[in-house]
């Protein structure tokens, strides 16, 4: 590993007293268990070493913000927690259950606590808008009474309902995207998995993704990864948080008013790596050259 | 991978598939709409075109044969003549090749390009098994469409044999049809409609094959189709032989 990762966690968090605090402090000992946990994770493509050695957890109700250059190995990961792909060596652990060498079979129930928002969108062109998000409540043999409801309350959260009716081909990158979210969002997973979901998408857009995602881990304790390029993405993931008034309205705001965010970090890949990992502000505040090239652009 | 390696490993590749399309029979879950939607797709879709090989095949055997058969004045036998080389062979055979053209084009480039566009990986995301969803219906699709699709090939070359017989070369009607019955032995049809089944099985593993382990973006698609298309022809016309021997050593060899 290049960092020891000692170094780079926040100071308080001294293993056993870490551990302690926890034990104590939590009523409920199951949110110990980390949601997903990569333990020394390696991969190869034929020679082409991917991920060497990766090894990082995400909480419950964490966003993990995962950043890396393009061919680093995001996807791979991603791809790695719902099982499409096996890792040469190493374990990985979803909410405590070892899927390393689960079968298709037993990797489905664990595939239903999973939402993904796949990089390119892998709408099914042969299916509907309509058709697309209820896909996970049918496959599951949920009565259509009940998915119809759901499938408008998705496609509200992320501002469609006009589309319903549209196929895929109809519509406009990013319009793909966000049917792609209200997909992987149908039937409340409480991990979700998002590839890029804000890529070649206008400002405003991407902003509204960024504020679902807030949403999501901080009104419905969801852990999530948030693959991205984009530094407002991280900016908008690490400092603002969603709280959510007696009428039910959801508003943003920033840390430092009220509160300090702990349930956001920040975790680089490097060559196969994790090259950082900690919070956003001491990422900005690192010496090191390659990282502040990444967050600067040059 | 030299070629030998090469055959044996996707041998083992489309074997594999069909028997785990077997034994996921027997577990559900089981997509009806898509297989109801499969057979109307394979079978009422590629009736015209079967219908119209069958036809003409018949006709050209008759157009060709009669002559042969009234030099050595045997022509009264020309029904049975066609209805036998139809029924046990180019019936089966060519609506298997009409079929792989159509359908395993369509399905190695349908399942090729949900692979390259990530849906099938979407699809496994969301709790779906697309070996359930996508290759056993269409497998079975195909086992149960084929064999209507010969017999419908069978009775169309049948007619059009009958009308080149009575249209060109004045054969009567009724002559006709007794020397079909008196040609088709039970044999025959028995025979004739195993054939499909087998053809059915070997378009549907390896159109699936092909286009499940598509790589390389839509070139791949296209070199998967091809495949697709090329090795299941192949493959038809090949094991046809096997199997006509098989089936003669088993059921004897049929009257002719
Ligand atoms: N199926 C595969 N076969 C061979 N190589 C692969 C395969 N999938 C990914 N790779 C390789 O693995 C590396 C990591 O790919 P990955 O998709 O994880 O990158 P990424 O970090 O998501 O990049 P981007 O930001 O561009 O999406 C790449 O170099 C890619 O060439
Ligand atoms: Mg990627």
């Amino acid at each position: 590993m290049a960092l020891v990762p000692e170094q780079v966690r926040e100071p308080t968090a001294e293993p056993s007293l870490e551990e302690f605090n926890l034990e104590a402090a939590v009523d409920e000992p199951e949110r110990v268990v980390p949601a997903i946990e990569f333990r020394n994770v390696r991969l190869a493509f034929d020679d082409k070493v991917v991920l060497d050695g990766v090894s990082f957890t995400v909480r419950r109700g964490e966003t993990k913000i995962i950043l890396g250059q393009s061919g680093g190995g995001k996807s791979t990961i991603i791809r790695l927690i719902l099982g499409l792909l096996k890792p040469d060596s190493g374990e990985i652990l979803i909410d405590g259950e070892e899927i390393t060498h689960h079968s298709e079979l037993d990797m489905m129930p664990v595939r239903q606590k999973i939402g993904m928002v796949f990089q390119e969108g892998a709408l099914f062109d042969s299916l509907s808008v309509y058709e697309n998000v209820a896909y996970r409540l049918r496959e599951q043999g949920v009565d259509e009474e009940e998915i119809e409801p759901e499938v408008r309350r998705m496609l509200q959260f992320v501002a469609l309902e006009y589309a319903i009716e549209k196929m895929p081909s109809e519509l406009s990158g990013g319009m793909r995207r966000r049917v792609g979210i209200a997909r992987a969002l149908i039937g409340d997973p409480q991990i979700v998995l998002f590839d890029e979901p804000t890529a070649g998408l206008d400002p405003p857009t991407a902003r509204t993704i960024c504020e679902l995602a807030i949403e999501l881990r901080d009104l419905q304790d969801v852990s999530s990864i948030f693959v991205t390029h984009d530094m407002n993405n991280l900016r908008y993931l690490s400092s603002e948080y969603a709280v959510v008034d007696e009428e039910g309205i959801v508003s943003f705001e920033k840390e430092g008013e009220r509160l300090c965010l702990i349930n956001t970090e920040v975790l680089m890949l490097r060559d196969g790596k994790i090259n950082f990992q900690g919070t956003d502000e001491k990422l900005r505040q690192s010496s090191d050259a390659y990282i502040k090239t990444f967050i600067h652009g040059k | 991978m030299n070629p030998i390696t090469k055959f044996l490993f996707e041998l083992q590749e489309v074997s594999l598939l069909l028997w785990r399309v077997f034994i996921g029979l027997f577990r559900g879950p089981r997509y009806l709409d898509e297989f109801v939607k499969q057979m109307d797709i394979i079978g009422v879709g590629s009736l015209p075109i079967v219908l119209l090989t069958g036809f003409f095949t018949g006709g050209v055997l008759v157009l060709q044969t009669f002559p042969t058969l009234q030099y050595y004045g045997v022509h009264s036998e020309t029904g049975r003549s066609v209805a036998v080389s139809l029924i046990r062979e180019l019936g089966p055979v060519l609506s298997a090749l009409m079929v792989s053209g159509r359908i395993g084009a369509a399905i190695s480039a349908e399942l090729g390009s949900m692979v390259v566009s990530q849906q099938i990986d979407a699809m496994r995301a969301l709790g779906t098994d697309p070996l359930k969803k996508l290759v056993t219906p269409r497998v079975i699709a195909l086992i149960v469409m084929l064999p209507l699709l010969t017999v419908a090939a069978d009775i169309f070359g049948i007619i059009g044999g009958g009308s080149v017989a009575s249209y060109i070369y004045g054969q009567d009607h009724n002559s006709f049809i007794a020397s079909v019955r008196d040609g088709i032995a039970s044999q025959d049809l028995i025979g004739g409609t195993i054939k499909p089944f087998f053809f059915g099985l070997i378009i549907g593993g390896i159109s699936c094959h092909k286009g499940l382990s598509t790589t390389g973006g839509t070139v791949g698609v296209g070199t998967s189709t091809i495949n697709a298309v090329v090795l299941s022809s192949i493959w038809v016309i090949v094991f046809d032989f096997f199997l006509s021997k098989a089936i003669q050593s088993i059921l004897g060899q049929g009257t002719l």
